[in-house]
């Protein structure tokens, strides 16, 4: 079937079958690889992209079900060349390691920013509560949050 | 990679277009709301649907308003709309906390109350939430609607009184005054299903003794949900905790857990006593308003 979908800002028309899975077709379609794909059973919260501006776990979206969406993946939160205040969070605050869970976090962070751009510790934990990750123990990853959310403005002028 | 194996898809327009195209379709087709129960499920080939009749696009089905001394819950509703409701929060605590304990704020982004409803896993926690409200549903197919109570909906483990040809399209949960309700859940980690969990609704009268009393237990082999005999334990009694132990153990001795990886039988039986001791005194102070 074919499917169009804006991704990123830009409109897409492609073809899937109807069981591609949302993150598949971001992957391997589309080739944004920044959509990282771990557990396949909608638990680690690495494949988490934005879609209509909410976080949601690509694995367990059908491609189909995106189309007429506005779809937001790690690739497209970098504006005229300027990092996210949430990319240039995890820069300053070491919110990685090995970076495997680092796309869907920031996605996950970019949408509650979005939402309270001033989220306690609390509320921030409990936005990334359905992601995993193995290496940094999250304390860095809030930080970060952190630190965009006090550097909203600036990093966008 | 797991994927699903090949169906074919459709997008619904409407409920009557939902409900001509499950028929077109035949036994074969499944509508997907949220897809995070069945999604995971046909990709381990639990579920093979031929088609699937997508049903986000109906945003008739997507409210939550309050008529009369009634609730009315469209069937698309999301579990993050639940949660963020004040009026949900105001009039059914119950489903604010176990929102609260339901998945993660992603899967939450997604799931919907009638998903939930009608897969009908023992885990699921609507299910009992609905059924502590004595929640009444609707379905509706191609010849109407019919509105059924929660007992006569849940027919079993994944199993309701909703056809392949029918839609769930509307949850109502009764307002009673001077109510107050609660959940609690344990689980072994944030975002998991329950080892146990238990709610209860409890309405008092103008001299403080309980008029009704409803008490409901996740995952723990309860038949029908409800602890019948616990609730008649309560009834024309004034609130103590000597009668909310007394309700407790009745509910957990006519419980029947089984043993898997989440704990041994003793254990979640005793999980459900302790937490139906709890759901009661909190439900009890939020019928009384001793709690903002
Ligand atoms: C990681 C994870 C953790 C979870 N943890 C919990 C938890 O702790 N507690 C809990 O209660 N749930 C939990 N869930 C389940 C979650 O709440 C599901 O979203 C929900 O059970 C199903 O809702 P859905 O809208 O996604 O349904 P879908 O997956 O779309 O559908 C489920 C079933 O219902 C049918 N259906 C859906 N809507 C209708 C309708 N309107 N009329 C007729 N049939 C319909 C479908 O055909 C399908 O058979 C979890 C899910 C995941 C992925
Ligand atoms: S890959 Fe989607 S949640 Fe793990
Ligand atoms: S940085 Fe390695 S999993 Fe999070």
């Amino acid at each position: 079937m074919q499917i169009t979908l804006t991704v990123n800002g830009t409109e897409v028309t492609a073809e899937c079958e109807p069981r591609t899975l949302l993150v598949h077709f971001v992957r391997d379609t589309l080739r944004l690889t920044g959509t990282h794909w771990g557990c396949d059973t909608s638990n680690c919260g690495t494949c988490v992209l934005l879609m209509d501006g909410e976080p949601v776990k690509s694995c367990t979206v059908l491609a189909a079900m995106a189309a007429g969406r506005e779809i937001r993946t790690v690739e497209g939160l970098a504006q005229n060349g300027t990092l996210d205040p949430v990319q240039q969070g995890f820069m300053a605050e070491h919110g990685l390691q090995c970076g495997f869970c680092t796309p869907g976090m920031m996605m996950t962070a970019r949408a509650l920013l979005d939402r309270n751009p001033d989220p306690d510790e609390t509320e921030i934990r409990s936005a990334i509560s359905g992601q995993i990750c193995r290496c940094t123990g999250y304390s860095t990853i809030v930080r970060s949050v952190q630190w965009a959310a006090k550097n909203q403005e600036g990093a966008q002028a | 990679m797991q994927v699903p194996a090949p169906f074919d898809y459709a997008r619904a327009e409407s409920v009557e277009d939902a409900l001509s195209l499950l028929q077109r379709h035949g036994p074969e087709s499944r509508v997907i709301a949220g897809g995070h129960s069945l999604l995971p499920m046909m990709k381990l080939r639990l579920a093979r649907p031929e088609w699937l009749i997508d049903i986000n696009d109906l945003f008739e089905l997507d409210y939550l308003v309050e008529d009369g001394g009634t609730v009315r819950i469209g069937a698309l509703t999301r579990h993050a709309t639940l949660l963020a409701s004040d009026l949900i929060a105001r009039l059914f605590p119950i489903v604010t906390d176990a929102e609260k304990v339901i998945a993660d704020p992603i899967v939450r982004n997604r799931g919907t109350i009638g998903g939930s409803l009608c897969q009908a896993d023992p885990a699921e926690d609507l299910s009992t939430v609905c059924e502590v409200l004595r929640a009444e549903v609707v379905i509706r197919g191609l010849d109407g609607e019919r509105v059924l109570t929660m007992p006569e909906m849940h027919r079993g483990p994944y199993e309701t009184a909703v056809a392949q040809d029918e839609l769930l399209t509307e949850i109502r949960f009764p307002v009673l005054p001077r109510s107050g309700s609660a959940y609690e859940k344990v689980e072994r980690r944030v975002g998991d299903w329950a080892i146990a969990a238990a709610g209860a609704s409890i309405t008092l009268s103008p001299e403080g003794t309980i008029t009704h009393a409803a008490i409901g237990l996740t995952s723990v082999g309860l038949d029908g949900r409800t602890a019948t005999r616990a609730e008649e334990r309560l009834l024309g009694q004034r609130p103590a905790d000597e009668l909310f132990d007394a309700a407790a153990a009745i509910a957990a001795e006519d419980c029947n857990p089984v043993a898997d990886q989440r704990g041994p039988v003793d254990y979640k039986r005793h999980l459900a006593a302790e937490l139906t001791r709890r759901v009661l005194r909190r439900a009890t102070e939020r019928a009384a308003g001793e709690e903002g």
